[in-house]
């Protein structure tokens, strides 16, 4: 059996399980739709709240970014994981005693405001669109791969199928489809790395052997690999080299950016209890964690093994040869990956041999002269391919291959479907029941919730094909408009009474514009490319990157909110009595619609 | 509902255990794993720094422990003021 073959049979046996599940639990009624009731346990509610969450961008990108920079990308792992906390301390178990199904309509009621409840789903469709475009991403490498062929047509297709995939059912279809989701994605990430581990380290579990020895050098792990991508001329891995102000700051701008979009809170509305919306964070984030705590060691495992592929003499010794790439079976997946276009290679100086080294640094600039190297002949290598391509790189069983396809297109598809379902709901039951049209019949608001999905993924797939970043940068825009807009309203909306309609408006509104600004200023208007007046390499203001900008968006929003709302109006009695209830976990009843 | 001078008490004792568990929060994360990190440079842990550990695996252990904690601590002042689910 081919490994295509095989790759096909893992992604289509596990797709028959979802779509089976979504059939046998088929959305009935609109409020099924949304909320799959209420019957959802802490620990099922978790498991599928971490496969919403972890995405084309946990998945298939993280570990690429952060194999390729080390340390300095460590603030993936601790912006995706740190909101968590954020989100069960301050948000969860208010909005779930709130009791409605959005996170609109809290804003909506707590500040009293039917313009407040639009602005708050137009910052939700940017934030949630903005995501979908790195999904997007990340759905593009996955089918490009694994249908082996070019990264457009594998979006192209990838687009189709999570349409289709997204409309079949609503939350709770997802719900339980997603929990099936979380086990192929886990086992898909955590068995390679197992394997990778045990070749390199002798540990069976990833998290300890990053931090063991290397079997071949006897050298701890780290300081070996320190050391070989410094003979390369790149950074010390465990180096900090980034601006310490922008690590910060993007830190920040990921983690309130986490307990700021919708498709994560809305988990939260659907636990029985208060107390249970409490627990539920912490599960998920366990779910989260196994993933994560492995994520930075398959990043350094990854960038050992490649290192060690292109230089299989050391680092001193002869590059490996383009006869070595084009003949022998452990060099197959270059050629693979070259058919998506997302990896390249080229040998400039006509010497037969791929010399894989940093040509930026002045020493290998001097040691390149010496030799009669004319630049980096790994002419490209994709960030986003690095974790699909792995199990390939290290040589594993084509088993584990064909299910870390299949954990790749869960990982993508989980998400855009619930997030497809976030903007669809905030199109349909917000805008268009809430504001535009009360009388509308449960059935046109279903269609129009399935017209605003279409609307949605094609704009993705468009701005998918040219996308502002790697996947799991583009997410990060995404973290930080949620951080700048949402967030803030909801923190303040809760642990402030002096917050009014007019201040929760401004602030949001602040918000959102200056961070988007900050953004379509670096990466192009509407992320068309070549728009784009700055760049993230020098801008705009001193080292502040824009997916590091969100922090400095809800500062904004914090500061615009107070300001305008100590000049306006006071809140009313009866919206501060609200909020007194809102506190106390005493009387929480079961969701209303409305 | 209960009274309101009760509900008071309790509120300003979740937000007292709040502060307490963002501080830390902050601190592992932000402090261990990017400020302090030169400060802890001396404490080798596996071929690297202990900072280079919290920022890759030890704040995710400390934000799981954080969450826990106070899922655990709210329910039970929840009782002890009275306010929990029926």
């Amino acid at each position: 059996m081919s490994q295509f073959a095989i790759n096909l049979t893992f992604v289509l046996a596990s797709f028959a399980i979802y779509i089976g599940i979504a059939i046998w639990a088929r959305a009935g009624s609109t409020s099924e739709f949304y909320a799959a009731g209420r019957g959802v346990h802490p620990v099922t509610n978790g498991m599928a709240t971490a496969a919403d969450w972890m995405s084309a961008a946990s998945f298939i990108s993280m570990a690429g970014l952060i194999a390729f920079t080390g340390y300095d990308n460590s603030s993936f792992l601790m912006g995706w994981t740190g909101g968590y906390v954020l989100l069960a301390l301050l948000l969860a178990p208010y909005l779930r005693k709130f009791g409605k199904f959005t996170v609109s309509e809290f804003i909506g009621d707590r500040f009293y405001s039917q313009t407040a409840r639009i602005v708050a789903v137009i910052c939700l469709i940017v934030a949630s669109t903005t995501y979908v475009i790195g999904q997007m991403t990340g759905v593009g490498v996955a089918f490009g791969r694994f249908l082996e062929v070019s990264n457009t047509a594998g979006l192209l297709i990838g687009a189709c199928v999570v349409f289709a995939y997204a409309v079949f059912g609503g939350m709770k279809g997802v719900t339980y489809t997603q929990v099936a989701q979380y086990v192929v994605l886990i086992m898909a990430y955590t068995i390679p790395a197992i394997f990778i581990s045990l070749q390199l380290t002798g540990n069976p579990i990833p998290a300890l052997g990053l931090f063991g020895d290397h079997v071949a050098s006897g050298e701890p792990l780290l300081q070996k690999l320190d050391a070989i991508v410094a003979e390369l001329g790149f950074n010390e891995y465990t180096a900090h080299h980034a601006d310490t102000l922008n690590m910060v700051l993007f830190t920040l701008s990921l983690m309130i950016g986490t307990a700021g979009l919708p498709h994560v809170i809305m988990r939260f509305f659907t636990v029985p209890k208060v107390s249970d919306a409490r627990w539920s964070a912490g599960w998920a984030l366990v779910f989260i964690a196994l993933l994560y705590l492995t994520a930075p060691a398959v990043g350094a495992m990854a960038r050992l093994n490649i290192t060690d592929m292109m230089w299989p003499n050391g680092t001193n010794g002869e590059a490996v040869s383009v006869e070595q790439i084009e003949n022998e079976a452990r060099y197959d997946w270059m050629a693979t990956w070259q058919k998506t276009g997302l990896l390249d290679w080229e040998d400039k100086n006509g010497d037969g041999k791929i010399q894989y080294y940093n040509d930026k640094n002045a020493d290998m600039q001097a040691k390149a002269a010496e030799n009669g190297w004319e630049g980096n002949e790994l002419t490209k290598f994709n960030r986003d391919i690095l974790v699909l391509a792995n199990p390939e790189i290290a040589n594993l069983p084509s088993w584990v291959i064909g299910l870390v396809a299949a954990g790749g297109l869960a990982a993508a598809l989980s998400t855009a479907a619930g997030l497809l379902l976030a903007i669809s709901s905030a199109v349909s039951h917000d805008l268009i029941k809430g504001a535009i049209n009360p009388q509308i019949s449960e059935k046109n608001e279903l269609l129009s919730a399935r017209i605003a999905m279409g609307v949605a993924i094609a704009v993705a797939t468009y701005l998918g094909l040219n996308p502002p970043g790697f996947a799991a940068q583009t997410v990060a825009l995404a973290f930080g408009l949620a951080a700048a807009s949402i967030f803030p309203a909801l923190m303040m909306g809760i642990f402030s009474t002096k917050i009014n309609n007019v201040g929760a408006v401004a602030g949001m509104l602040a918000g959102l514009t200056v961070t988007l600004v900050y953004i379509f200023l670096h990466k192009g208007w509407l992320f068309i490319p070549g728009t784009n007046s700055f760049t993230d390499a020098d801008p705009l203001l001193g080292t502040v990157k824009s997916t590091s900008f969100g922090a400095i968006g809800a500062a904004v929003n914090f500061t615009v909110a107070y300001v305008v709302a100590g000049m306006t109006k006071e809140t009313p009695q009866e919206i501060k009595d609200l909020v007194e209830s809102v506190r106390v976990p005493r009387g929480a009843g079961a969701a209303q619609d409305h | 509902m209960s009274d309101n001078s009760s509900n008071t008490a309790y509120w300003s004792a979740n937000v007292r255990i709040i502060l307490i568990s963002l501080v830390i929060w902050a601190v592992v994360s932000f402090g261990f794993g990017i400020l302090l990190r030169p400060m802890l440079s001396g404490i080798a842990v596996g071929g690297t720094d202990l900072g280079f550990w919290f920022a890759q695996q030890g704040s995710i252990i400390v934000f799981l422990a954080l969450i826990f904690f106070y899922a655990w601590r709210m329910n039970k002042l929840d009782a002890e003021h009275g306010v929990e689910e029926e």
